[in-house]
């Protein structure tokens, strides 16, 4: 009986008889009582979001797969890229995806502290992936390989630039989510937000994939 | 449950949790990322650190001659590992949300493919062709300036 109460417009309620009251009988009634409501339709906006995104992750790959080799006679990804710390950040964003996975498996289980634990490992994971990343970028404009060097450096710095500005805003999404679990617990509308924030930092891992191998692994490549 | 109190527990979190009724949907409100459980991401971990190890280890110790044969293993273990995360991490199946999610996806694969097959194929031949020395080999045989400007017929 819930369920047609849900459903049904609360502004019915006050008068009997009309077709979208819950008391009427069932071939008055406006909604079915069954009525099948898609709850979880946020989950799905947000999936067709991100694969809007993964279009444009598909374009900047597409933009570093033709410039990616165009060095202008400037430095190589062979002379510029440190495999050992790609390897390590390829590890924090991983260790990074296990530890929201975890946080989920808490929240499933309906305790708070826990899942707010291994969001804040999540959160240092991902700030430490950040930080090697800026670090690299950093060393790259210290040698001269600036964007503005060559095509292949310009297309390098965007497609990655791209993809550690999302981790970015990934990060401030879990902080603010955070706060808001401190605030309210695990009510329905905070749960929804975390698997929205599940589905976004995977999505970003496996973006994350195409940039080690694509860009790194086959870049050092003679 | 009374229509009134479940209508109140509407604005708080649609009052589902808290009692025991149990109907077809919405039981904890995470159809659609599935039940997600330690064993599926436990697998889905060490998978995919299987799946990193194996091409950082086979560009960093140059296990392969050739870099073209390195390049298309390096591809291959990439494009597994990202269907093992889409299944272990992002619970990925033809059932949640009706289907639509893999509709979505599907649709964004092709347009994937289309836009880096596309891209890099005709960007290769645009550069192929644009080569300072291919002008001899597409009119190899005309010798005489007058008949370059004929349209080269493919």
């Amino acid at each position: 009986m819930s369920e047609s109460a849900v459903l049904s417009h609360p502004g019915n309620l006050g008068h009997p008889g009309h077709s979208g009251d819950i008391n009427a009988p069932d071939n008055q009634r406006f909604y079915v009582p069954g009525e099948h409501h898609v709850e979880n339709s946020t989950l799905l906006g947000f999936w067709l979001y991100l694969m809007s995104d993964c279009l444009i992750f598909a374009c900047l790959f597409a933009i570093y797969g033709v410039l990616g080799r165009s060095y202008a006679a400037g430095p190589s990804g062979a002379d510029l890229f440190d495999l050992k710390l790609v390897a390590l950040n390829t590890s924090l964003l991983l260790l990074s995806s296990i530890t929201y996975g975890f946080a989920m498996l808490e929240m499933q289980r309906k305790r708070l502290k826990p899942t707010m634990a291994w969001l804040a490992v999540t959160g240092l994971l991902g700030a430490g992936f950040i930080g090697l990343e800026l670090y690299e970028f950093a060393h790259l404009i210290h040698e001269g390989a600036v964007p503005q060097r060559s095509a292949f450096l310009s297309a390098f710095f965007v497609l990655v630039g791209t993809h550690g500005l999302h981790v970015f805003f990934g990060l401030i999404w879990l902080i603010v989510l955070m706060v808001q679990l401190g605030q309210g617990g695990l009510i329905a509308e905070n749960r929804r937000r975390l698997m929205c924030l599940s589905m976004f930092w995977h999505f970003l891992d496996v973006v994350w994939i195409g940039v080690f191998t694509f860009v790194y692994l086959m870049g050092v490549l003679p | 449950m009374s229509a009134v109190q479940a209508n109140a527990a509407h604005g708080a979190n649609h009052g589902h949790d808290d009692h025991g009724h149990n109907h077809d949907h919405g039981g904890d409100h995470n159809e659609g990322a599935a039940h997600s459980t330690l064993k599926g991401y436990v697998t889905g971990f060490v998978l995919a650190v299987i799946l990193t190890a194996i091409p950082f280890w086979i560009v960093m110790g140059n296990v392969f001659e050739k870099s073209s044969t390195t390049a298309l293993v390096v591809l291959g273990f990439a494009a597994v590992q990202i269907v093992v995360h889409m299944i272990y991490f992002l619970h990925m199946n033809t059932k949640s949300e009706g289907g639509w999610t893999m509709l979505a996806l599907v649709f964004t694969l092709v347009l994937v493919v289309i836009t880096l097959a596309g891209s890099l194929w005709v960007m290769y031949h645009l550069n192929s062709n644009m080569m300072p020395g291919s002008m001899h080999e597409t009119h190899g045989t005309i010798t005489q300036p007058t008949e370059t400007a004929k349209p080269s017929t493919p």
